[in-house]
């Protein structure tokens, strides 16, 4: 691939929480992100360092600090609401639960998911058609889903529920795929099988994807670049060539050398 | 004996249907919202009076009782937009909307009731289009009947749409359903309004049904629709939404049947909202207790 198609651009992104009180915290310190089509990025780094906060700035949860732009595919978008960046933006949370809706079955979920940012009317929600999109949808996870549309998804295991969230997050085909720790909450098998699962879906549809993670085996292995932010700041950002062949040792002598202080995050170093 | 049982039956059939509308509105706010809205002792009320008035003032009585759907769902409007655009508690949204609904009651009506007992209603129009007695309690399970499976169809397809569904996915996860593309707020002053139009649909038929409205009608009115609607959920566990429909009208029944009964029984009228009210708190402390006898873990209480 020679000349690359900028899909998202951070420029000047800080954000400040609770500004003017002594808990007053710089989450996002001026970022500058460039990312490309069907870039896969990893981002890692320690607890505060502001890598949700700076998915969901991309999200449109809150807006960011004045000065502050998001470029989506050239159209900026930094004042539109969440719901209305919903066209752009497919996520995946580290709560199953927030992913997906409890009461409903997964055929329901799937139908509200599919008409991610369109405009909603009084047609059937489902249909025939939008059933054997489900099914082709689900029937790759290999879980057995396709065939318990009418499953309620609250009585699926949390793994489940985050395969079903996935495909939530992607049926539509977004520009932009986020995965803010979407494995962390689940058990050690079950984290693998969604891990390939991702792997699968942003291969096929070409999602541009960022993916937040705390294991930096995980952030080594994935994807074709990798981030680490560190107090707001991405301090480290590796291309396909640089990363190649790193070690974890390598990376933590990188965040060491670009933050200026000895790497002590156990939860990361638990993992290594 | 028989004839009495057959009488109190066919009574608790004909209010389960016109209180089943209410307990399906405040199972649309409360259940498919999450929203607890206290609108509803003000928008019965104001679905009587409104329809009272306008027949007395020579209007058709079905279109008085259209016009009381449509000042309901004006009501719950405003109380989705106290919460949705002003931020307001739900809570305290719908308290401050039953308030000030009865002030505006008593203006509508110009007084604390209205007598609708030589007016001609639509109980009136359906007994002599089927040739029977005004008063007959066949007439009035007849149009109760009609109008619960009218709003009943078009609820069950309507939750079913792109926007229904949506709507339900409002009260289960809202997150969820902004990060899909739908404007929460939107569904919270749709709902809203559905809820507080079918309520007044209600009010309308019982002031046409009883011969009159007061500003008093609409009292525990919400008491009364939860009542129904953990009833329904207790005797007939819904998923899906035909059955929850459903589970709230049959609630609503149960619930009636149970005061006509005790009504029967001797039990003087006005300790009925005490009852209910210790009902409701029953039904839901009940759960609570198990579970602190069986040590499980349990949220905080909820102060909002």
């Amino acid at each position: 691939m020679s000349e690359k198609k900028s899909l998202l651009q951070l420029k000047g992104i800080t954000k400040i929480f609770s500004r003017g009180t002594v808990d007053e915290v710089k989450a996002l310190d001026n970022i500058n992100l460039d990312v490309n089509a069907e870039d896969y990025i990893t981002i890692i780094g320690s607890n505060g360092a502001g890598k949700t906060t700076m998915l969901s700035a991309i999200a449109g949860v809150f807006p960011p600090e004045r000065g502050g732009k998001i470029i989506v595919n050239g159209v900026d978008i930094t004042g539109l609401s969440e719901y209305k960046r919903a066209t752009y933006v497919g996520r995946v949370y580290q709560d199953p639960n927030i992913g997906t809706a409890a009461k409903m079955t997964i055929e329901e979920n799937l139908a509200m998911a599919v008409l991610r940012g369109q405009t909603r009317g009084l047609g059937a929600a489902s249909n025939k058609q939008r059933r054997e999109l489900f099914h082709s949808a689900l029937a790759p996870l290999g879980l057995g889903l396709e065939d318990r549309l009418n499953a309620f998804v609250g009585t699926l295991s949390s793994g489940q529920r985050q395969a079903v969230a996935l495909v939530m997050a992607t049926i539509s085909k977004p520009a932009l795929l986020l995965l803010d720790e979407h494995i962390a909450n689940l058990d050690p098998r079950t984290a693998q099988v969604v891990l390939q699962l991702t792997e699968m879906i942003v291969k096929k549809e070409k999602i541009t994807t960022l993916m937040v993670t705390h294991n930096m085996e995980l952030a080594l292995r994935y994807g074709n670049r990798l981030i680490m932010m560190h107090e707001g700041k991405i301090v480290v950002d590796l291309n396909q060539e640089q990363r190649a062949g790193l070690t974890i040792n390598d990376l933590v002598a990188a965040f060491e050398q670009a933050s200026g202080r000895r790497f002590i995050e156990d939860k990361i170093l638990l993992r290594r | 004996m028989l004839s009495i049982i057959g009488a109190v039956l066919s009574f608790s059939f004909y209010e389960g249907l016109v209180f089943g509308l209410v307990a399906v509105g405040v199972y649309l706010t409360l259940r498919v919202l999450a929203f607890p809205d206290l609108t509803v002792d003000g928008s019965y009320t104001l679905g009587g009076a409104t329809t009272a008035v306008l027949i007395v003032h020579g209007v058709h009585p079905f279109l008085a009782t259209l016009a009381a759907i449509g000042v309901g769902l004006c009501a719950g409007l405003i109380t989705g937009v106290l919460n949705a655009k002003l931020r307001l508690p739900a809570l305290l949204a719908g308290i401050l909307m039953m308030v000030g609904l009865y002030s505006i009651n008593l203006r509508i009506m110009s007084g604390a009731n209205i007598s609708l007992l030589r007016q001609v209603g639509i109980f009136d129009i359906v007994a002599k289009f089927l040739g029977l007695s005004g008063g007959s309690v066949v007439v009035s399970i007849i149009i109760a009947l009609v109008l619960a499976v009218i709003v009943f169809l078009i609820l069950n397809w309507f939750l079913r749409t792109e926007i229904g569904m949506a709507l339900r996915a409002s009260g289960d996860n809202e997150q969820m359903v902004r990060s899909l593309g739908v404007d929460t707020d939107k569904n919270i002053m749709l709902g809203c309004s559905i809820s507080n139009g079918l309520v007044a649909l209600a009010g309308a038929i019982v002031a046409q049904g009883q011969g009159f409205a007061d500003v008093g009608m609409g009292i525990g009115m919400i008491v009364m629709g939860l009542a129904s609607v953990i009833i329904g959920e207790a005797l007939f566990r819904p998923m899906g939404v035909a059955r929850m429909l459903l589970a709230a009208t049959g609630g609503a029944f149960v619930y009636r049947l149970m005061l006509t009964i005790a009504l029967r029984l001797g039990m003087a009228p006005g300790d009925i909202k005490l009852i209910t009210a210790v009902l409701v708190i029953l039904a839901l402390a009940i759960p609570f207790i198990q579970k602190k006898l069986r040590h499980e873990w349990m949220p905080p209480a909820v102060r909002w």
